[in-house]
């Protein structure tokens, strides 16, 4: 953490969580593990790490997509007196919990069955009480926000990536969600459509000021949109700080790169070829683990 | 030779213990076989408790509706699509019926029997066996295959991220169409059985027309279309529960889907003849 935040500023509070799956002969294989950090009110968070770091798998954790081997999620959302700790909270319990919150997944994840507008309307016509007016209201302002109203009758079958992606961010922000959590925005997206979705997602933060937590291994994104941001390798937290941080670091000089950490988060935010992450061959950990079976 | 001796020792040695390995292995994938089993009959019973729980919501609770527009499409796909192919396979179950039971019956001067044959074997056990067979290759691959395809896009996953149920909003048509549709489709083979019969014993064998259809009136009676029935309907949860775990459960991306694909409609096969033996087994002692 970087300085002292009060509890009222903290909106999901992580503290030791671990998180294994079994292995093809049953054995516990840990991806995440002491996983520790809190997200602040407001601020948009981004979670960063190589393949299989366990950045996935920590989203899908605070979503309560996955039951948890240890440790504890707090959510502390508008109206709660306490925080409320969301491990082996019961599917009812958890609805609650999930009506204040939005997700944009990798790929859009509509749903194909549906038109553009049937998918944005779904949450509010199964979670709200209002008029069917109301509800075209609503769906028409969002689709407006992320200029996909021209495409509302549209199925998902008919959108490119990016405009599913848009699809999908005005579904996650139907019912105003206080905390938003984005998973691989950029993923597949050209450049230009992944600025685009970028400043949307900024656009929107700003507007209907949600905390935002964003699951990406795109640097330039990543850059873009964080306020603070969380490395993780091999499961742990390598490093948590404020963007300006990991901008002194990308930018150092390697003679300038005191410790073993330093130069892994460097070598991962330049994507060098030469440093902790790859040996002198050039091999990847995971590279290594292949060769060697 | 004290070599040689010790040498044949260690080498028999080596050979029981590979054996007892082999056994080993061979006792682990069996148990692993059995345990995977287990899991399925569970995971297939706990999705038939929660899709009834969410049946009785629906139709008794305010909020819980169930998607009429879904159901609808669901039963234009399951049913209505499946119309042609029940027609056909069950026309054909009838012309085979009749001509196999034909050199028979004419040995004994009894060719107008083929009419009872031909519709309490239809009515009592082809038309709806038959029908769900048709029908756990044309709908439960499909609800599978999609189901799975929707695993793999994450719609389900979003789906519980918007605090919505999947069950609800995916298994439950599907359950209720199939259903619904293997009934009436139960309904129609019946008839378009007979029919067959009828067709291939006045044209084919002889029979007078009015002889067949009385033959049919007399041998026939209101149990043996209502225990068709019942068995129709208990087909349709199993092709649907079956479907839906298989697809629900889908890993392994596109090779998933494809394994879940087969999986539904070899299992369903089994599970449908297997309770077609149960079921007859029981009408017989009930004398039903």
């Amino acid at each position: 953490m970087t300085g002292i935040v009060s509890n009222a500023q903290v909106v999901i509070s992580v503290v030791d969580l671990a998180k294994s799956f079994e292995d093809a002969e049953g054995n516990p294989v840990y991806v995440l593990d002491g996983v520790t950090f809190d997200v602040l009110r407001g601020e948009t968070l981004v979670i960063m790490g190589g393949s299989g770091c366990g950045k996935s798998t920590l989203l899908n954790c605070l979503i309560g997509e996955y039951d948890i081997n240890a440790g504890k999620i707090a959510y502390r959302t508008k109206g709660m007196d306490a925080a409320v700790n969301i491990a082996g909270m019961n599917e009812r319990k958890l609805n609650g919990i999930r009506k204040r919150i939005g997700i944009l997944f990798q790929s859009g994840a509509l749903f194909n069955s549906l038109t553009v507008s049937e998918n944005v309307a779904l949450p509010l016509q199964e979670h709200s009480y209002v008029d069917r007016s109301i509800i075209d209201i609503v769906v028409t302002l969002k689709l407006q926000q992320v200029k996909m109203l021209g495409h509302r009758d549209k199925f998902p079958g008919q959108l490119s990536g990016g405009q599913k992606k848009r699809v999908g961010l005005a579904r996650a922000t139907a019912l105003d969600p206080e905390i938003l959590f984005y998973d691989e925005p950029s993923a597949g997206l050209d450049p230009v459509t992944s600025t685009a979705i970028d400043e949307l997602m900024m656009d929107l933060s700003k507007k209907l000021q949600v905390t935002s937590v964003v699951v990406t291994h795109e640097m330039d994104s990543a850059f873009r949109i964080a306020d603070r941001m969380i490395m993780l390798e091999h499961g742990r937290v390598l490093k948590l700080g404020r963007r300006e941080e990991f901008e002194a670091l990308r930018d150092a000089k390697p003679q300038e790169l005191n410790t073993d950490t330093e130069r892994l988060i460097h070598q991962f935010l330049t994507g060098a070829n030469q440093g902790p992450l790859t040996d002198t061959d050039g091999m990847s950990e995971f590279e290594k683990l292949i060769v060697s079976g | 030779m004290g070599t040689r001796a010790t040498g044949s020792a260690g080498s028999s040695g080596s050979r029981v213990r590979a054996a007892i390995a082999a056994v080993g292995d061979w006792a682990a994938a069996g148990l692993k076989q059995v345990g995977d089993r287990v899991r399925f009959v569970g995971g297939v019973s706990q999705l038939f408790n929660e899709t009834s729980k969410w049946c009785f919501r629906g139709m008794f609770l305010p909020g819980h509706k169930v998607g009429w527009r879904s159901l609808v499409a669901q039963t234009v796909r399951v049913g209505v699509l499946a119309i042609p192919i029940v027609v056909i396979v069950q026309v054909f179950i009838g012309v085979i019926l009749a001509l196999q039971l034909a050199p028979t019956l004419e040995r004994y001067g009894q060719m107008e029997r083929i009419a009872d044959v031909v519709g309490i074997a239809i009515f009592r056990e082809l038309g709806p066996l038959i029908t769900a067979i048709v029908l756990s290759g044309f709908a439960g691959a499909s609800i599978a295959a999609e189901l799975g395809a929707m695993v793999e896009s994450e719609e389900i996953k979003a789906l519980r991220a918007h605090a919505l149920n999947p069950i609800r909003f995916l298994v439950i048509p599907r359950f209720l169409a199939t259903v619904l549709m293997l009934t009436g489709l139960t309904v129609i083979a019946d008839i378009v059985g007979v029919l067959g019969g009828f067709g291939t014993g006045v044209l084919v064998l002889g029979v007078s027309p009015s002889a067949y259809l009385s033959a049919t009136r007399e041998a026939l009676v209101m149990k043996d279309f209502l225990t068709g029935l019942f068995k129709a309907g208990v087909f349709g949860v199993l092709i649907s529960m079956i479907a839906c775990y298989e697809g629900l459960t889908v890993t392994g991306g596109a090779v998933g889907v494809g394994r879940a694909t087969t999986a539904t409609v070899v299992k369903s096969i089994v599970a449908l003849i297997a309770t077609d033996a149960v079921f007859t087994a029981v009408f017989y002692v009930w004398e039903l």
